[in-house]
């Protein structure tokens, strides 16, 4: 009771003035260590709302990190000590009495490998979010169900089998059944690290779809090795590399005519 | 290359084979040894009455195992009670908590329990329960039993649930759910199986131990009405027939002996079948 | 380290542009020697010639779109997007030496006409351009591009003076008007040799700076 009060707190704290309104995170001097290991220097930039943002770099670059920082999943590792400033629609992330379990609830994640619980069947594992974190109603949870699975485009592939077990699934649409778990919970954001790189092209062409079509409505930063797909699905770029942000605009520009050398050598492939 | 060097080599092949098979051969002979001698020994002696009927006074032909049998029951269930939750949760706890340092004190102390001999298990419990507070009964030899269980659950708890890959753990914990919540529902719920067999192993190992029970459930030849009382279990009835001058005894001694060996071949059966993988994610 | 396949096939599209641009500027020079030293030998040669620039603009857009298809980005992409217009105006620069050829064969088949006013000076400036526009493209310089662009704006006016010329020719004497509607061609090829090349100098820009300052008024810096 008191977390739902919390989360309530945190879902209708008064929105900042309008300029917030069009940015989701804004990170300020952001500085993330892994024991002795300095992995991200000085990173500010800031996430518009409702767009997808890619960031790119070379395999160590700190992307992934800088993508766990967002919803406080790089605190899974014990040694992971962070200073610097992101804020969500305005507010502290990582403000003392802010709960990270509460975080990840407005921010979800999608892996690399589509990880589906085991043990579950396909509708469990959809709602597996909301039934732990203590909805009861089986009706609510059904509806939610549903609508999650439309807006993963995966309902019509798996209405008739939502009781199999969830690993009978092809890779792809493992993949969008993780998204579906993920958008069940209602995040706001939607964060993707490498959602495709398991999948053949033409899951992938699926997924890129499906994340045209979700930037309509949740703000999504995705992490990716393919800069053709940077260029098919983001309008904004980040580029890490040694754990900097070296470059960071439209994506437009960052793949036609880069400001930085470095960019311009990781874009043409020249290294990395 | 060289056609003799191939052929020394071929041969050279198949004699390590050879012998390899020869390895395992040698290993399998005792177990189908012991089971055809127990077969031959006991099978006679399994009848109705050996299963329903209490041993009679010494001499007197007839009579059974039945509150051996019963016995032995009782004291893996008490058994149980003690060591798989305390060694399910000393698994959780070395797996999804604690400290490096405080998990490799926990491990070590658990690899030395386990290989403590169960006669000192016998010991320590009759001088500090059976001693001064409840005398030779079942309580006691639960007890000491259950205390062999825990170094031996706690340590397949944890190799099962490090086995659940650190993927579904990420994926439950962006979704926000609490620890404890990922551990019971996630964790707990994947690892499942394989700590039901590592809980059957233990009750395989430890339904088998008599030194034990020598120090603390006596042996009874009638009903345990209490559990405070003494109380009869298979091994120790064995060990009393089986040093007796009867023949009727020794008979039923080796018909005790053969219930047992089925009894933990049934479980380890029980295990193979449950660990046949329908679900690929967990092998062992 | 640098990605050693995809360069050497990117020296190898550029240096067949190259290879077409000389063509189109040496096609260009000996149309107009073909008027100017009344030599129908040449004429000739530049007429077959053509087939050449022709075959080279229709292997280049292969090349580009085999390196296309590898997907590249930033100037990569720019290159092989530029080098494309490129030679699509090459090889309309090589059509326009194969009419003025034609033109010389009918102008010697007449007596010369008095003088050829401007039409030598329009073609130094206009093979100028053309080769520095090249010459930009070759060493990515954008400032040597940007200084070509206002020239044309001389050869338009040279042209019109061309016109303004041959037209009191005409007046002056009727049987000249064949002859003179030949040169007005000939000049009208040359002002539009200077077109191409100063598009060759708008997409050169491009490719360097990644502005697009074509149809602009005014086409210079900031």
């Amino acid at each position: 009771m008191a977390q739902e009060a919390q989360l309530n707190t945190l879902k209708n704290a008064p929105p900042a003035p309008a300029v917030a309104a069009a940015v989701t995170f804004d990170v300020r001097q952001l500085n993330v260590w892994f024991g002795a290991n300095h992995v991200l220097h000085n990173v500010s930039l800031a996430i518009p709302t409702k767009a997808v943002t890619a960031v790119i770099g070379p395999s160590g670059c700190g992307k992934s990190t800088f993508l766990r920082s967002l919803n406080r999943m790089h605190e899974l590792v014990p040694t992971a000590r962070v200073e610097g400033r992101i804020t969500l629609f305005g507010r502290d992330l990582y403000g003392r009495d802010v709960d990270a379990s509460l975080v990840r609830r407005r921010v979800g994640m999608v892996f690399q490998k589509s990880n589906p619980f085991p043990t579950m069947s396909v509708a469990e594992n959809v709602t597996v979010g909301l039934r732990l974190n203590g909805m009861r109603n089986k009706g609510l949870l059904a509806e939610r169900m549903e609508r999650s699975l439309q807006m993963a485009a995966l309902w019509d592939e798996v209405k008739d089998r939502l009781d199999a077990n969830a690993l009978s699934l092809s890779g792809g649409q493992q993949q969008r059944l993780c998204i579906a778990r993920a958008l069940a919970i209602e995040p706001e954001v939607l964060l993707m690290d490498e959602p495709a790189s398991a999948l053949d092209p033409l899951a992938t062409a699926k997924i890129e779809e499906l994340i045209l079509q979700l930037k309509n409505d949740y703000t999504i930063v995705i992490v990716t090795h393919n800069m053709q797909q940077a260029a098919r699905i983001s309008s904004e770029t980040a580029f890490f590399y040694l754990g900097e942000l070296i470059e960071h605009g439209q994506t437009n520009r960052i793949f036609t005519n880069p400001r930085q050398k470095q960019t311009e050598d990781y874009v043409t492939g020249r290294f990395g | 290359m060289n056609p003799w060097y191939n052929r020394w080599r071929k041969i050279k092949s198949s004699c390590v084979s050879g012998l390899c098979l020869i390895c395992a051969l040698v290993v399998i002979a005792p177990l189908a040894l012991v089971l055809f001698h127990l077969l031959q020994k006991g099978a006679s002696s399994l009848d109705w009455s050996f299963f329903t009927q209490l041993p009679k006074p010494s001499g007197d032909p007839g009579g059974g195992m039945a509150n051996a049998i019963v016995g032995s029951a009782t004291l893996l269930g008490l058994a149980g009670l003690i060591g798989i939750p305390i060694g399910v949760l000393g698994g959780i706890y070395l797996s999804e908590f604690g400290s490096p340092r405080m998990n490799w004190a926990i491990r070590f102390a658990a690899d030395i329990l386990s290989g403590t001999p169960s006669i000192v298990w016998g010991i320590v419990v009759y001088a500090l329960v059976v001693l001064p507070i409840t005398g030779y009964s079942a309580y006691a030899a639960g007890l000491a039993l259950g205390f062999m269980m825990i170094p031996l659950v706690i340590r397949t708890t944890e190799e099962m649930l490090v086995l659940v890959p650190n993927i579904y753990r990420e994926a439950a914990f962006a979704l926000g759910i609490p620890h404890w919540r990922i551990v019971l529902s996630i964790v707990l719920k994947t690892a499942g199986r394989g700590i039901v067999t590592g809980i059957l192993l233990a009750a395989a190992r430890v339904a088998g131990e008599t030194a034990p029970l020598l120090f603390t459930a006596l042996g009874n030849n009638s009903w345990s009405h209490r559990l405070s009382e003494p109380i009869a279990a298979l091994p120790l009835q064995i060990f009393t027939y089986s040093n007796s001058p009867y023949d009727d005894w020794l008979r039923q001694a080796w018909a005790g002996a053969l219930v047992l060996i089925l009894f933990v071949l049934a479980l380890n059966i029980a295990v193979r079948v449950m660990t046949r993988s329908r679900t690929p994610h967990l092998t062992r | 380290m640098t990605m050693r396949h995809f360069d050497e096939e990117l020296a190898k599209f550029k240096e067949t542009l190259l290879t077409m641009g000389s063509y189109a500027e040496s096609s260009v020079g000996q149309a107009v020697q073909a008027v100017t030293d009344r030599d129908d030998k040449l004429a000739e040669k530049v007429q077959q010639d053509d087939d050449i620039t022709d075959r080279l603009e229709i292997e280049i857009d292969d090349m580009a779109i085999h390196l296309l298809a590898k997907a590249p980005l930033a100037s990569d992409l720019r290159l092989i997007t530029v080098a494309m217009k490129i030679s699509q105006n090459l090889e309309r620069i090589g059509d326009e030496a194969t009419t003025i050829a034609r033109r010389a064969l009918e102008l010697n088949s007449e007596p010369q006409l008095k003088s050829y006013i401007d039409i030598p000076r329009m073609v130094t400036i206009t093979l100028g351009m053309l080769k520095e526009s090249l010459d930009a493209f070759v060493n990515k310089d954008p400032e040597k591009a940007r200084a070509i662009i206002p020239r044309d704006k001389e050869v338009d006016a040279l042209n019109r003076q061309v016109y303004h010329d041959l037209c009191l020719f005409m007046l002056e004497d009727p049987a000249n008007i064949t002859r003179c509607l030949n040169l007005m061609t000939v000049s009208k090829c040359l002002e539009r040799v200077g077109d191409h090349a100063t598009n060759i100098a708008e997409e050169v820009v491009y490719l360097c700076e990644a502005r697009d300052i074509r149809h602009e008024a005014n086409k210079a810096l900031p």
